[in-house]
C-alpha cells in the first residue's frame, strides 16, 4: 500500500498550519441548502406580492403569481426530505441529529456572560434554532397555504386561521432570512463553509471547539 | 490507525458532542412550531382581534408599511373565485334589473352615475378576519333602483350575479331596502378598480364582505332567497358583521 504524502486539505496532519481546512458540509448538504434557500427566496418574493404589501401594485397578473407560489410552495419540503431519505444523505442526517440535541454548552452559549466558556459542537444554539424554525416552516407553510389556495373546501374559520398563521410565519421567515444572510455576510469563514464545504481550522477551533476536537482527533 | 492523537494536548481533550449528555430541545421546538401552525389554523381567526393591537404598534413604528403589508392589518386582501379579474370597461358595462318587476331595465355606467349619489364611509370587514377602516363609497341606493323598476308584491328577495360568470349573492328585500346598501361605482373618491370589483359592485355596509358582490351585472327580483356562492360553502346567508359566522367583530354600520 502506498502511503500518499500529498497533503489533504480536509484531513489536516499534525502541526498548526494556518491555512488548514476542515470539511464542514458535504455536497448533499450544500445542494439541499442552496435549493432550499432558492425556494425560500422565490416564495418570499412571490408571497410578498400576493400579500398585497407595499410596492407590489404594479404586478398585474396576480393569478399567475399565485399559481407559481402554490406549486413551488409544495416543492418546499422535498430538498430536505430527499436529502434525508437517500443513502447519500448520511452526513445530513447526522447533522440534523446534532441540531435536535442540546447540551450544557448550548445553555452556556445562550448567556452572554458564559458564552466564552461554552464549548459548542458543530452548531451553536442560534444555528440550531434557525434550522429548526426553517424545518418547521417546510411543513407549516404548505399546510396553511393549502387553505388559502382552495378556501372553498374548508370551513371559513380554518381559512381565516390559516391566513393568520401563514402571514405571521411569513413575517418571521422574512426576518429570520434577513438575519441569516446578514450573519453569513459578516462571517466570511462561516459562509465559506456553505460555498465550498470547507472552513478554516482556526475558525472551527474558536467557534465550534467540540466539533473541532472531534474532527482533528479522527484518524483518516 | 487510531493511535494518532490530536496534537493539541494543552487542554483536556473534548469529548465529541454525541457523547456528552444532551436533551432533544431542537426536536421539541420543531414539534412546538408545527403544533403552533396547526393551532393557528384551528383558532387563529379568534386570535386576530387580540393581536390587532400588536400589529397596530408594529405598523406605527414601521413607516415602510412592510410589516403591515404582510401581516393582516387594515388592508385589503383580494379574493377571486375565477381565473384573473374579469374585465369590463365603463363603456361596455351594463347592469340588468329583472325578475319580478314592472319595468325591467338595463342600466349603463353613465345612467348610474347620473342618479342621485349616496355616500357611505364605513369599515370593510372580511369574514376571514381583516378589516379596512374608513372606506368611502359612492353609489346609488339599491332601494332607488328597486323603486324605479317597480317591485311586484310577490317578491321576497334579490339574486345578484357577477360578470365573472360564477359568483352569486342574495339579499332579502328588507335587507336590500336599507339605506346603507348601494350599487357602488366609486371607492375612496376614485372609480372602483378592477380588483375591487369595478366598474360597479354592490356594497352592503352592515354585512361581511362576501355579501358585497364584485363585478355586479345583474339584479333579479325573486320570490325566495337563493343562497349565494360562499353560502353554498357554509357561510351565513344573513351575513351581519359581528352577528353571524361565529364571529364577534364590531358592527360596521
Amino acid at each position: 500500500m502506498v502511503a500518499t504524502t500529498t497533503p489533504r486539505a480536509d484531513a489536516p496532519g499534525p502541526g498548526p498550519a494556518p491555512e488548514q481546512l476542515l470539511s464542514r458540509f458535504d455536497r448533499v448538504e450544500r445542494a439541499v441548502h442552496w435549493t432550499n434557500g432558492a425556494l425560500f427566496l422565490f416564495l418570499l418574493a412571490t408571497g410578498y406580492t400576493l400579500a398585497g404589501a407595499p410596492g407590489t401594485g404594479w404586478i398585474g397578473n396576480k393569478r399567475s403569481v399565485e399559481e407559481l407560489h402554490t406549486y413551488v410552495g409544495y416543492a418546499l419540503p422535498f430538498p430536505v426530505l430527499l436529502g434525508i431519505a437517500t443513502h447519500i444523505g448520511r452526513q445530513l442526517r447526522e447533522d440534523l441529529h446534532r441540531i435536535s440535541r442540546w447540551t450544557a454548552d448550548d445553555a452556556r452559549w445562550w448567556r452572554k456572560s458564559t458564552r466564552r466558556s461554552a464549548r459548542v459542537g458543530k452548531f451553536n444554539p442560534g444555528q440550531k434554532l434557525n434550522a429548526v424554525f426553517v424545518g418547521a416552516c417546510l411543513f407549516v407553510m404548505p399546510a396553511t397555504g393549502t387553505f388559502l389556495r382552495w378556501p372553498a373546501y374548508f370551513s371559513h374559520s380554518f381559512v381565516a386561521g390559516a391566513d393568520f398563521t401563514h402571514r405571521w410565519f411569513a413575517l418571521a421567515i422574512l426576518i429570520v432570512t434577513i438575519g441569516h444572510i446578514a450573519m453569513a455576510l459578516s462571517r466570511p469563514s462561516s459562509m465559506r463553509g456553505m460555498f465550498t464545504g470547507k472552513v478554516p481550522d482556526n475558525w472551527a477551533r474558536h467557534e465550534h471547539p467540540r466539533w473541532h476536537a472531534e474532527m482533528t482527533s479522527k484518524s483518516d | 490507525m487510531t493511535e494518532q492523537k490530536a496534537p493539541k494536548a494543552k487542554t483536556a481533550p473534548l469529548e465529541p458532542e454525541g457523547s456528552v449528555p444532551s436533551k432533544p430541545v431542537g426536536r421539541r421546538v420543531f414539534i412546538g412550531l408545527a403544533g403552533a401552525g396547526v393551532a393557528g389554523i384551528a383558532i387563529g381567526s379568534h386570535l386576530q382581534n387580540a393581536v390587532n393591537t400588536v400589529t397596530d404598534k408594529l405598523s406605527s413604528i414601521d413607516p415602510s408599511g412592510i410589516v403591515g403589508g404582510i401581516v393582516p392589518h387594515d388592508q385589503w386582501t383580494i379574493y377571486t373565485i375565477t381565473d384573473g379579474y374579469p374585465k369590463e370597461t365603463e363603456a361596455q358595462y351594463t347592469l340588468r334589473v329583472s325578475g319580478l318587476v314592472d319595468r325591467p331595465m338595463t342600466l349603463r355606467y353613465e345612467d348610474l352615475v347620473r342618479k342621485t349619489p349616496t355616500h357611505i364611509t364605513s369599515d370593510f370587514q372580511c369574514v376571514t378576519g381583516w378589516r379596512v377602516h374608513g372606506v368611502h363609497w359612492t353609489g346609488v341606493r339599491l332601494s332607488d333602483l328597486l323603486d324605479e323598476a317597480g317591485v311586484h308584491k310577490s317578491a321576497r328577495a334579490l339574486r345578484f350575479t357577477s360578470f365573472d360568470g360564477v359568483y352569486t349573492e342574495s339579499l332579502t328585500l328588507g335587507q336590500a331596502r336599507r339605506p346603507d346598501v348601494i350599487v357602488a361605482y366609486q371607492m375612496d373618491q376614485k372609480p372602483v378598480s378592477r380588483e375591487h370589483g369595478g366598474p360597479v359592485r354592490l356594497y352592503v355596509a352592515p354585512m361581511y364582505g362576501y355579501k358585497s358582490i364584485k363585478w355586479l351585472n345583474g339584479i333579479q327580483v325573486v320570490d325566495r332567497v337563493e343562497p349565494g356562492y360562499w353560502e353554498g360553502f357554509g357561510y351565513d346567508v344573513d351575513g351581519w358583521v359581528g352577528k353571524s359566522n361565529g364571529r364577534n367583530d364590531d358592527p360596521t354600520s
